[in-house]
């Protein structure tokens, strides 16, 4: 059920680089599970965060195939976030800055995110109950 | 036979969503491919000695981090492929982590030692 | 609330994201009159492990006003089980920070 308070997180960092990420995705599943609303302003690298290209593949250290192996894919982690959002009840807004995807080719999402900018940001942070930034090193 | 010290300083740095440190992984295939290969953990990369670590559980929705890193395994498994793996003892020291609590075949030296395994290697990868 | 992420341990002063100033800044704010949670997530649970050289932290416990808890999975996913945690941290989950993070009137910095 809905709480009716909204969380804004913004993150710069791309995917596999940075314990950061991770812990984004961490706070967003705990907030929607609580039925929180989540509102994410990707900046920068972040943008390829939701990417529907990233495939997973085998780990030859370890003698795996691609299935055994199951590489975390982080827009499919996006994708059941959405879903969760939807079964809670509550709202997961996933904005793309427009310029960070432009100047990374980083087109093509998973359902759900959409292309907006620091206008995006700005209202995120004016309508939500709190914004945590989160800054890249 | 080429020998290559590989250092690692920054600690888990991806390492949930990549299953592993990239550069132990990248150590470790390089050795596969012949050269002769060291790999030095300091600064907080030394936590990657410590045996018992454990990242399961994380969920996203439905979605489960299935596979989590085993770093203190793969640090074995580095040592069994034939990698001397080294830790700095005063970065363990700083960090309240005791050669009990290590992994069994980590080589502890000392911060002063760092030079001489520069002077062994013909090229240092400080990552 | 402020969070360290970051490595939590260097005593020397850095460029950039300097953790020692970072608790100063937390002490300020409780000595403002400020309820402040330290939370440490990521690496800045290193910081958390009993014996670490970790002065800043050090200062951060038992000062007034101040919470410093650490996270559950960090700390798990870093082998530093409870026995091995320093006195005055706490350890939280991830579903206790978001209720911090979501409180009225709270202040989230990430450093």
């Amino acid at each position: 059920m809905a709480s009716g308070k909204t969380l804004t997180i913004s993150v710069m960092d791309p995917p596999y680089e940075s314990a950061t990420t991770t812990t984004v995705l961490r706070v967003m599943d705990a907030a929607l599970r609580k039925g929180h609303n989540v509102n994410v302003f990707a900046y920068e690298g972040a943008v390829a965060l939701p990417l529907r290209t990233q495939v997973p593949h085998p780990n030859p250290i370890k003698g795996t195939t691609a299935e055994e192996q199951h590489h975390p894919i982080t827009s499919a982690f996006i994708s059941a976030l959405f879903e969760a959002a939807a079964a809670s009840g509550a709202k997961l807004d996933w904005v793309n800055c427009g310029m960070c995807v432009d100047e990374r080719g980083a087109t093509e999402w998973v359902d759900g995110v959409r292309r907006g900018g620091p206008g995006d940001f700005a209202k995120f942070a004016q309508e939500s109950t709190n914004t945590v930034v989160i800054g890249t090193r | 036979m080429a020998k290559y010290l590989s250092i690692v300083e920054r600690a888990y740095h991806g390492t949930l969503e990549e299953q592993d440190d990239t550069i132990l992984w990248i150590s470790h295939m390089v050795k596969k491919a012949g050269p002769d290969v060291t790999v030095l953990l300091r600064a907080n990369a030394v936590n990657y000695a410590v045996a018992g670590q454990d990242a399961s559980g994380l969920t996203f929705g439905k979605a489960a981090l299935s596979v989590p890193p085993t770093l203190d395994r793969d640090v074995e498994e580095l040592i069994k492929a034939g990698v001397a793996v080294c830790v700095v003892r005063e970065d363990l020291a700083d960090r309240g982590i005791e050669s009990g609590e290590l992994v069994g075949g980590v080589t502890p030296i000392g911060r002063r030692e760092v030079a001489g395994l520069f002077d062994q290697n013909d090229q240092v990868w400080h990552w | 609330m402020v969070f360290d992420a970051d490595e939590g341990l260097e005593e020397a002063p850095r460029p950039t994201r300097d953790p020692a100033q970072f608790a100063t800044l937390a002490q300020d704010l409780a000595g403002a009159g400020n309820q402040v949670t330290f939370f440490l997530v990521q690496n800045g649970v290193l910081a958390s492990r009993k014996g670490a050289k970790a002065d800043a932290l050090r200062s951060l416990t038992g000062t007034r006003g101040m919470t410093v808890l650490a996270d559950e999975f960090s700390l798990r996913e870093r082998g530093i089980w409870r026995d091995k945690l320093a006195d005055g941290v706490e350890t939280a989950g991830i579903d206790q920070l978001v209720d911090l993070l979501i409180t009225d009137g709270c202040k989230a910095v990430w450093h």
